[in-house]
Parts: C-alpha cells; structure tokens; sequence
C-alpha cells in the first residue's frame, strides 16, 4: 500500500520546483528560454557596452592584464581564507551546541547556566564582528602574557567563532525547541536518563532540522574572514588591496568578490538539496498519519 | 515479581495542573497478570492517571507503589523505575530519525547495557510475534498507522516490563487499523501481563478486561468486572455515560 501512497506523496514537491531556475518546462520550451535569454541579454549587454564611460568602467574594473595577474595571487591567498573558516567552523559546531544545550537545560538548578548562555548569546549577537575581532587580536597579544599566542590569525578565528556561536547556538536552540516535548516522554518513560534522552533523541533530531538555516549562517561566517585582514592577516582581501593599490585599479577587488562568490555557491546549493530533502521527509511523515 | 503484593497500588493520588483538578483522590489496587480498563469521558483524568503512574508527571498528593515499593517517595531513581513500567502512547511517539530496530532496541542497549547483538536478538523475536519482523529497517513514517503503535508496543516491551500502561492507543488509528492492535493487546493479556489502559473501545474492554474502572471528574466512581459495570452499573453517572457510548453505538 505505500508504494502507491508515495508517489502521490511527491506530487505537491514536484510541483513547487517550479520555483527553481529550471522550473518545469514542457518539450521545446528549453529552446524558447534559450532564444529568450540571448535576446534579453543581448539587448543588456548592448546597451552596456555602449554606455558612454564603459570603456574607463572597464579598465578600472574588468582589466584583463589585471584580471590575469590577480587570479593566482589572490587564490593563494584564499586558502588563509579557507583554513580560517573551516577551524572556525569546526569549532562553532560544537561550542554552538554546548550553548544551545545550556540554554535548554530545565529547572531551577541550571538557573546559572541559562543566564550564562543567554548572557553570552546576547553580547555576542549585538556587538559587530570587526569589534571582537580588533579586542582580540591587538588586545590581547598586548598584554604581552608569556605563553599566550601572539598571532593575528589565530585571534581572528577565536574572534569569529566567539561571534558566529551566538547566532548558531540560537539556530540550535530553535532546533532542540522544534522536536516536540512527546519525544522526550517517549524517551524518558523507556529508562533513559535526561542526558540520554537528550543525546539519542532530541539532538538527532534538532539538528537534521537546523541544517539548513546553519549552512545558511556559515555562508555568513565565510565572508567575515574578510574582517580578518583588517588585524594585519593577509588573506584575500588585504592581498586585493595590495594588488589594487600597486596598480592604481580595481579588478583584484572583482576578482575577489567572484572568489567568494565561488566559494556560496556549493554552500547555498546544499542548503537547498538540504531544504528539498527535508520537505520531502516532512510530507512522508504527515502522509503516515 | 514478588508474587503475592499487588503489582500497582495507587493511593489517594492528587494533581492538578494550575487551578484544573485533574485527579482528585484516586485509590487502585492492580493484582499481577490483571488487565484493568480505564474508561470515562474525555477529560475524566484516565490519560494523567496513567502518566503519573509513570512518572511523567509529577503528583500533587498521595503514593504510588510497584511490586511494594514506593515510587512516589522522595529520593527514588526514576529512571529505574521507568525500566519497570511500560507505557504506549495514543500518538506512538516512535522516534522518527531513527528504524523500527533501532527505535525497540535503544533503550535495552543505553539503559540495561546489552550489547547490540543480543539487543536485537531479543527485539527480533518480539517483532517476529508481533508481526513485524519484515519491518525491522524501516523507518516509522514508512509504516501505516497501525504497524507504527505495535512497534511502539514492542519498543515498550523489549525492557521486559513488570507492567504495561496503554494511553488510549487506539484513539489516533483508522477504523480498520484498530483490530491489528487490540489483537496484540489481546495476546500480551491472555499471556498474563498486567495492563492498566484507559481506551474507549468499550468493546474491548469488555472482552479484554478483568475490571473496569469507571472515571468521573477525577475520582473512580464505579468499578468492577465489565460484566457488572458495563451491564448494570449502580451509578447515575456510568449508566449517563454508557447510554451514550450504546447510542453512538460503539459497544
């Protein structure tokens, strides 16, 4: 019976794809939206390229010399970027959860520790990034304490990962709150303890939920390492501006915005295959109902 | 598992949730290998009774004791006590991330510490009886209703409980998944386990039942063998509550 059931079941998905760029095209539609877009953006480019001042737009912009100079330049430096961002990343995963459980915990016993998470999620939500960034990394190799790391790199990620916790922390939370409280019951009346229930229930659950609106905050946290630079890092950024300012011109700036635009997309498309994934778990559950 | 106490014993039990008395004085005595029906309008307190059996709630008044000992007294280990005592829910509250297998032998293997072999041996052998065993990795929201609340039952059972509590488990099925179930429910009582369910199946209970525990506003008002109670009950309240159930023609 549910064979059948299913397919039915998959319906309603098929047809909100229609959202996405290739939504549903009936045969020979493909070469409509072909000739479409080519005369569209034809028209564009045209009227572009023939804009009075499109040539100095160009050559401050979109100079090819530069353009070819910059790539490799700035894709070396771009692994500061990914390295910075991948630790981070790691880190926040978990610090984030930890917060997020803090805040979770019942009764009045754990009072202490729900203020301390909120406390913190509260700080680190409102003060701006670059903030905690310059108090860590020329604050604190300051205060020339023997034994503490001095480098710039390693306080930038510190940084990040002590901003971009608070908002994935409340991700988190938002997650743990969606798994209904029957689950836990469940859980509760087969023996297990508290923390048991927590760790083979709740948090399964909560976090399959949160993956998309957390690969969503780590798009976020990407484009912050740029803040990096401004603590003496040389990573992408600071290297565009090395190669701009040498060279009186723009493009390793463009160069740069379209290495981190490379870097959203493969992220921003698994938070859709993420997003699709659980529609479609969604609806098979309301449907065994 | 001493054999001559009862196997529940509840005591003048209160609880209320705010102002709303839901409880309001509950004594009940449950011998092993009985099977106990709680019946009364929605609301009459069978679904919190159960769940303060449980431990699920917390109870404002009175004791409850399993096979002699006090659950209700300070200082218990709930969770232990929760091993001993079963409960299956009206909405299965099977866990959705995880197999059938993996949902009957979670608790065997995180609180009685088997390992997983022998967890899902005994877990295979409770599925195969309750008709399951094809169903093992499936997930729950690939199975219909009914195959979802007996694998709840068998989730319940793998911790071999001393006593099992059954929530209305047929309240949320289609009309033609209900037999399915009642038929487990029907084995695991002529194989002597002890249940307290609170159902509306009046039929069933009339069938399945050795007593049948009549509730009204938070006290038990009538008890007695379905015979007695279902057929001639001495209060106006349960002959009230039983004409409608035979006008709706559900028993």
């Amino acid at each position: 019976m549910s064979g059948e059931a299913h397919t039915t079941r998959d319906e309603p998905l098929r047809a909100r794809r229609g959202s996405h760029l290739f939504g549903r095209m009936r045969p020979g539609g493909a070469w409509i939206a072909l000739l479409s877009t080519l005369v569209v953006f034809g028209v564009i480019g045209f009227l572009v390229v023939n804009a009075p001042g499109f040539a100095r737009v160009q050559q401050a912009f979109f100079d090819p010399e530069q353009f070819a100079r910059a790539i490799p330049r700035l894709a070396e430096s771009l692994w500061v970027n990914v390295q910075m961002f991948v630790v981070a990343e790691a880190c926040i995963l978990v610090f984030a959860l930890l917060l997020a459980v803090m805040r979770s915990l019942p009764g009045p016993v754990f009072f202490p520790f729900r203020l301390m998470a909120i406390s913190y999620i509260e700080l680190f939500r409102a003060v701006p990034g670059i903030i905690v960034i310059y108090l860590l990394a020329f604050g604190v190799p300051g205060l020339r304490i023997p034994g503490l790391v001095n480098e710039a790199f390693f306080w930038g990620v510190v940084a990040l990962v002590l901003v971009w916790s608070a908002y994935v922390a409340e991700v988190y939370r938002a997650g743990i709150e969606a798994v209904h409280s029957s689950q836990e019951a469940a859980a509760r009346s087969l023996g297990l303890s508290r923390v048991q229930a927590l760790r083979h229930v709740v948090l399964p659950q909560a976090v399959r939920r949160v993956v998309p609106p957390l690969l969503n905050d780590f798009i976020g946290l990407q484009k912050d390492t740029a803040l990096v630079s401004f603590v003496g890092v040389v990573e992408i950024f600071r290297r565009s501006q090395i190669l701009g300012g040498a060279a009186f011109n723009f493009t390793p700036y463009v160069v740069c915005a379209l290495f981190f635009l490379l870097l959203t997309i493969p992220m921003a498309r698994l938070v859709d295959y993420f997003a699709v994934r659980d529609r479609r778990r969604q609806l098979a559950g309301l449907g065994a109902r | 598992m001493n054999g001559d106490g009862p196997a529940l014993e509840v005591a003048g039990l209160y609880k209320s949730f705010g102002r709303l008395e839901v409880l309001r004085g509950i004594d009940l005595t449950v011998a092993e290998h009985e099977v106990v029906a709680l019946i009364g309008a929605s609301g009459s307190g069978k679904s919190t009774l159960l769940r303060c059996i449980n431990l699920l709630e917390e109870i404002d008044s009175g004791r409850i004791v399993i096979e002699g000992v006090e659950i209700t007294a300070r200082g218990v280990d709930v969770d232990r006590v929760r091993r001993r005592i079963g409960i299956v829910f009206q909405s299965f509250n099977l866990f959705p991330h995880m197999s059938v297998m993996g949902n009957v032998t979670l608790a065997p293997r995180k609180v009685l510490r088997l390992g997983r072999a022998e967890a899902e041996e005994r877990a295979m052998a409770l599925l195969e009886r309750f008709g399951l065993a094809d169903k093992r990795d499936e997930y729950p929201d690939r199975l219909s209703g009914g195959q979802q609340q007996r694998a709840a039952i068998v989730r319940a059972m793998a911790m071999q409980p001393d006593i099992l509590l059954l929530d209305e488990i047929t309240a949320a099925l289609d009309p033609e998944l209900v037999a399915e179930v009642l038929d487990v429910i029907r084995e695991l009582a002529t194989e002597g386990m002890t249940l307290v369910l609170a159902t509306h199946e009046m039929g069933f209970a009339r069938d399945v039942a050795d007593r049948i525990c009549f509730l009204d506003d938070g006290v038990i008002l009538e008890q007695g063998p379905p015979s007695q109670v279902l057929v001639a009950p001495t209060e106006a309240r349960t002959q009230q509550f039983l004409k409608r159930i035979i006008d709706a023609g559900r028993l």
